[in-house]
C-alpha cells in the first residue's frame, strides 16, 4: 500500500509539472508564436497610454524580457525554494511554496489561494453532502422500482438538473429566495464568524450546485444499481434469507458504489479548484472568483496558481478514491 | 480658509437641497428623477451609520498613487487629500475646482511654467504626524517615477516636470533630495517647475497622486494594504479583492478641511458582488452606493423605468464620455476625406442609440466634446433628418471620393462589450445602404489597445477602417478630453488612443498652444475650434454622449451626481439614514 502511494505521488508530481508547462505554454508561448511581443504583454499591466519607458520598466520588473523557458524555470524554482520580488523601496521574500505574484496588482498568489480556499471548500463540502444524499437515495429507490411514478419523476428532475445551467438555476434561486422572499443572505460570512449566517448564505449555492450534481449521481446510481441487482450474488444473498434492506445496502449499493466514488473524487477535486460559475453568481469570494478575475486581467501567475491547485486536488482526490476502492470493493487490491 | 468654506457652503446652497427622509423608507418617496444632478438630495448633517459600497469588479488599487479610475479618484479622497479637488456639487457645478490640502488654487508664474501651492497648516496623518510639502513631493515622485512597480496610474507629472527624464525615481535614487523641479522651500510650500507652460495644471493636481504619502511608511506595491490616511477616514481592514472597511480618522481636524464632514461612522466596500445583487441591495437599502458608478444592469433598468416610484430614485446622467467610431485615416480609401464624410452621412445614429439601449444609455452625439466637459459647444457638421442618416448625401460624397459603388472595409469592436458590438452591427447596416460593405472584427477588451485597435501597424495590415471607441477625459477640460485622441503627437505604436491616426498640423498646433494659454475663455474657444476642425476632417463619427442610469438609494444622504466623476455620486459627504 505504501509503495503504491509513493509511486502515485511521484506520478502526481510529474503530472502537475506537465500541467504547469501546458498552462504556461498556453498563456506565454502561444501568444508569442501568434506574434504578441513581450512589450504588448507588459502593456496590459500598465494604466492607459503607457510610454515606451513604462513598458520597458514593467517588462523588466515582471521578468517578461526573459526567454519563456527561463520564466517557467523561475516559476518552478519559486515553488520549491521561494523567490524575492521587488516592492519598490524594498524587496520581499515570497515564501515556499511561492506561486509568484500577480502581474496586475503585485500581490502574492499563494496567500490569496489559502485565504480563499475555505470559501470554496465550504461550498464544495455542503453541496457534496446534499448531492450525495439526494442523488444516491433517488438512484437507489428508482432502481428498485423501475418504471414507477417515483422513478419517472426522479429521473425527469435529474434530466432537468443536468440540463439547466448553473447561471440559470443560481440566478433563479437568488431571485426567488433572496431578492423576493429575502430568506437567504447574499454576503458570505465565514463559518468562524457566524456559523448560522454562513449556512444561510451558502444554502442557495449548495442547493443549486447539488441540483446539478445530484442529477448525475441519481442517474449513475440507478444504472449501477439496476445492473448490480440483477447479478447472481444478489440472488444468492436473497436466497440466504437476508433482509431486503441488507441486500440492497450492503450488497447491491456497495458494489454499485465504485463508479460513483470515482466520479465523486473527480468532482470534489474539480470543485475545490474553484466553482467558477457558482462563485460568480453568488458573489462568493472563493478560488473560482479569483480565477475569473485573473482571466479577465490576463494575469498569468494567479491563473497558473489556480490551475495548479485544481490539478493538485484532482490528483489527490483520485489517489484517495483509489485507496478507497479497496475498502468499498473487497475484490480490489492495491499493488 | 474661512472664505473657502463660505464659498463651498454657498455652492451647496446655490445648488439647492432636498431634505433627508426622516425614516429612510424605501418606497415611493424618491426625490425625483435626475434630482441629484440638480441639487443635493437628502441633505443632512446627521452623523452615524455605515455607508456600504459594492462593486462587481475590483479597483485597480486603493493606493492613491497607483490608480486610474474616476471612481477611485472620487473614493480615495476619503483617506487621501489631494492638493485640489472638485466641489461636491450636482451636475456640471461639480466640475469646479476647490482647494483641498492646499489653501488655494495654484499661483502660476513664468508664463504658466511654475505652479506654487501653499499647504494648510495642522493637517495630520492618522498617526498624528503633520503633513508637509515633502510628503506631497514624495507622493508625486513615487506615483510618477516608479512605473516598474506602481504602473497603474497616469504619469502626467513625469511628462510635464522639468528634468523628469534625468530623475530615476524615489526607489532607485536613494537620496532624499528627489526631483529638483519639485521644490519645497518650507514645510508648507510646494512649487512645480514644468518644462512648458501648462494651463490645466490645477486640474492635474486634483489627481490622488498629490495626496501626501510619508516616505518612512511607504511600502511600495504593498502600500495599498497599509495606507496612511490624511483624510477623514482611515483603513480599519483591507482584504485583498474582497472588502475594505474605513472608520473615522481621529486625527482629522474639521478646521483644516472645508469640504469633508465625516458623517457616517463607518464605510464598507464589498468587492466582486454580482451586479444584479448590487442592484437589489441598493433597492433594499443594504447597499448605499455602487462604487464603480457604471449604472444598473439591463434587467434592473427595465424595472426602474417601468415604475414611476422607482424612477424617482434614479439619476440618468452624462458619464463624461463619448461613444464614437474612429475612422482610420491610414487605411484606404479613408485617406480621402470625402469617403470619411460619406460615412458621417451614412450612419443612422438613432439606430446606433437604440442598439446601445436607447436614450437612457446616451443622447445622439454630433460633437467630439460631450456636453458635460468644459469647452463644449453645440454644432452639427453633418446634419441629417432626425439623425437617421442621409443615404443621398453619403452617395454624393462617395462619388466625390471616386467610390460611387461603395467599397469594402472592416470595423473593430470589443467582443466582450455587447453594446459596442450591437452599435457596430447598426453601423454595418447603415453603411450597407450606401454600398459600403463593412465586416466586423471582434477583439477582447483587455487587449484591445495593447494588441489590436491600439496598434497602428495591426489596424493598417488588417485593413480596419473603422474602430469602435468610448472615451472619457482624465480631467473635464477640452485638453483633458481631446489631446490623447486627436493630437498627432499622441499616436503610439501600442496602447494608442488616437485611433484615427489623425495628425493634422493645425489641430496639433491649436492643442499645443491652447494648453499654454493662461486665458481660460481663449483656451475653451480653441477646443471648440479643434472640435469643429476634427469634424470638418470627418475622422471621428460621434455616436452618443454616454449616459448612465444610477439608482439613488433613498437611505443615502447628501447625494450629488457630479460631472467631475463621470456622473458618479460624490463620495466625500455621503451619509446614511440607516443607523
Amino acid at each position: 500500500m505504501i509503495s503504491y502511494i509513493i509511486r502515485r505521488t511521484i506520478a502526481a508530481v510529474i503530472l502537475l509539472l506537465v500541467v504547469t508547462a501546458v498552462t504556461f505554454g498556453i498563456f506565454f508561448l502561444l501568444p508569442r508564436l501568434a506574434g504578441q511581443t513581450p512589450d504588448q504583454l507588459a502593456a496590459q499591466y500598465i494604466g492607459k497610454n503607457p510610454s515606451p519607458e513604462d513598458i520597458a520598466a514593467v517588462k523588466a520588473n515582471l521578468g517578461l524580457d526573459k526567454a519563456v523557458y527561463e520564466q517557467y524555470w523561475d516559476f518552478i524554482k519559486g515553488i520549491v525554494s521561494g523567490a524575492t520580488y521587488n516592492l519598490g523601496p524594498t524587496t520581499a521574500k515570497c515564501e515556499v511554496p511561492c506561486f509568484g505574484y500577480s502581474f496586475k496588482n503585485h500581490t502574492e498568489v499563494w496567500p490569496q489561494l489559502v485565504d480563499r480556499l475555505p470559501v470554496t471548500a465550504s461550498l464544495a463540502a455542503g453541496a457534496a453532502v446534499l448531492w450525495l444524499l439526494s442523488g444516491v437515495a433517488a438512484g437507489v429507490i428508482s432502481a428498485l422500482k423501475p418504471g414507477s411514478v417515483f422513478d419517472r419523476t426522479a429521473m425527469g428532475v435529474a434530466l432537468a438538473g443536468v440540463s439547466l445551467p448553473m447561471f440559470f438555476t443560481g440566478q433563479l434561486a437568488l431571485l426567488v429566495f433572496s431578492y423576493q422572499l429575502d430568506i437567504f443572505g447574499r454576503t458570505y460570512v465565514p463559518f468562524t464568524e457566524n456559523p448560522s449566517q454562513w449556512a444561510n448564505t451558502l444554502f442557495l449555492p449548495w442547493c443549486s450546485l447539488a441540483l446539478l450534481y445530484s442529477a448525475i449521481y441519481a442517474r449513475l446510481t440507478r444504472s449501477g444499481m439496476l445492473e448490480t441487482m440483477s447479478e447472481d450474488f444478489i440472488r444468492t444473498a436473497r436466497a440466504k434469507g437476508l433482509k431486503e434492506r441488507k441486500v440492497v445496502l450492503k450488497h447491491g449499493l456497495r458494489a454499485a458504489l465504485t463508479p460513483i466514488v470515482t466520479v465523486f473524487g473527480m468532482d470534489i477535486g474539480l470543485l475545490l479548484g474553484g466553482a467558477v460559475i457558482t462563485e460568480s453568481v453568488f458573489s462568493l469570494p472563493g478560488i473560482g472568483q479569483y480565477a475569473v478575475q485573473a482571466i479577465t486581467d490576463n494575469d498569468l501567475p494567479p491563473i497558473l496558481g489556480v490551475t495548479l491547485l485544481a490539478a493538485f486536488f484532482v490528483v489527490l482526490c483520485n489517489l484517495v478514491v483509489d485507496v478507497l476502492y479497496a475498502t468499498v470493493d473487497p475484490r480490489v487490491r492495491l499493488s | 480658509m474661512a472664505v473657502v468654506a463660505a464659498i463651498s457652503s454657498a455652492g451647496m446652497l446655490l445648488a439647492g437641497c432636498s431634505k433627508a427622509d426622516d425614516n429612510g423608507d424605501n418606497g415611493g418617496n424618491g426625490a425625483g428623477a435626475n434630482a441629484a444632478t440638480k441639487e443635493v438630495v437628502n441633505a443632512s448633517t446627521e452623523k452615524g451609520g455605515t455607508v456600504t459600497y459594492a462593486m462587481s469588479d475590483v479597483p485597480d488599487s486603493f493606493d492613491p498613487g497607483n490608480t486610474y479610475y474616476a471612481y477611485m479618484y472620487n473614493f480615495s479622497r476619503l483617506y487621501a487629500r489631494p492638493l485640489l479637488t472638485f466641489q461636491p456639487a450636482p451636475g456640471e457645478k461639480g466640475n469646479e475646482i476647490v482647494p483641498d490640502l492646499a489653501e488655494s488654487k495654484g499661483q502660476s508664474s513664468d508664463g504658466g511654467k511654475t505652479w506654487t501651492y501653499k499647504i494648510r497648516k495642522g493637517v495630520k496623518f492618522e498617526d498624528g504626524t503633520e503633513v508637509t510639502s515633502a510628503d506631497v513631493k514624495y507622493a508625486v515622485e513615487r506615483s510618477n517615477f516608479a512605473r516598474d512597480v506602481l504602473s497603474l496610474g497616469p504619469n502626467y507629472f513625469a511628462q510635464f516636470l522639468d528634468g523628469a527624464d534625468k530623475y530615476k525615481g524615489p526607489y532607485k535614487d536613494k537620496s532624499t533630495k528627489g526631483i529638483s523641479s519639485i521644490q519645497t522651500p518650507d514645510k508648507y510650500t510646494i512649487t512645480f517647475k514644468l518644462s512648458q507652460p501648462f494651463a490645466d495644471f490645477d486640474y492635474l493636481v486634483t489627481a490622488p497622486q498629490t495626496a501626501p504619502v510619508p516616505r518612512a511608511k511607504d511600502t511600495g506595491v504593498d502600500y495599498t494594504k497599509k495606507i496612511v490616511s490624511s483624510g477623514s477616514y482611515k483603513f480599519e481592514s483591507y482584504q485583498e479583492g474582497k472588502s475594505v472597511t474605513l472608520v473615522r480618522n481621529p486625527e482629522w481636524d474639521p478646521k483644516t478641511d472645508p469640504l469633508r464632514k465625516q458623517y457616517p461612522d463607518k464605510i464598507v466596500v464589498n468587492l466582486k458582488v454580482n451586479q444584479a445583487t448590487i442592484d437589489k441591495d441598493l433597492m433594499a437599502g443594504t447597499t448605499t452606493v455602487d462604487l464603480a458608478g457604471r449604472g444598473v444592469d439591463t434587467q434592473t433598468q427595465a424595472q426602474l423605468l417601468n415604475s414611476e416610484d422607482q424612477k424617482a430614485n434614479t439619476d440618468n446622467t452624462y458619464g463624461g464620455r463619448l461613444v464614437y467610431a474612429a475612422i482610420n485615416t491610414k487605411v484606404k480609401p479613408f485617406d480621402n476625406v470625402e469617403c470619411r464624410k460619406a460615412v458621417q452621412y451614412a450612419i443612422d445614429k438613432v439606430a446606433v442609440q437604440t442598439a446601445q439601449g436607447g436614450p437612457v444609455r446616451g443622447d445622439v452625439a454630433t460633437t467630439v466634446l460631450p456636453p458635460d466637459v468644459i469647452g463644449y459647444q453645440k454644432f452639427d457638421a453633418y446634419p441629417t433628418e432626425g439623425n437617421k442618416g442621409d443615404a443621398a448625401k453619403a452617395k454624393e460624397h462617395l462619388t466625390a471620393c471616386k467610390q460611387p459603388n461603395g467599397f469594402k472595409t472592416y470595423i473593430a469592436a470589443r467582443s466582450d462589450r455587447q453594446q459596442e458590438v450591437d452599435a457596430a452591427t447598426a453601423i454595418i447596416d447603415s453603411l450597407k445602404k450606401v454600398g459600403i460593405t463593412a465586416e466586423m472584427k471582434q477583439y477582447p477588451s483587455g487587449k484591445y489597445f495593447t494588441d489590436y485597435a491600439g496598434v497602428p501597424t495591426f489596424t493598417e495590415k488588417q485593413g480596419i477602417g473603422i474602430i469602435m471607441m468610448q472615451w472619457g477625459a482624465d480631467w473635464p477640460t477640452g485638453y483633458g478630453f481631446l489631446n490623447q485622441i486627436l493630437n498627432g503627437k499622441a499616436i503610439s505604436q501600442s496602447g494608442n488612443t488616437n485611433l484615427s491616426q489623425f495628425n493634422n498640423a493645425e489641430v496639433n498646433k491649436l492643442l499645443d498652444e491652447a494648453i499654454q494659454n493662461q486665458d481660460e475663455s481663449a483656451r475653451n474657444a480653441a477646443y471648440a475650434e479643434v472640435d469643429k476642425k476634427t469634424m470638418d476632417e470627418a475622422v471621428i463619427v460621434p455616436l452618443t454622449y454616454f449616459k448612465v442610469l444610477l439608482y439613488r438609494s433613498p437611505n443615502a444622504t447628501n447625494v450629488v451626481s457630479s460631472a467631475a466623476w463621470s456622473g458618479q455620486y460624490d463620495a466625500l459627504n455621503l451619509g446614511t439614514t440607516k443607523k
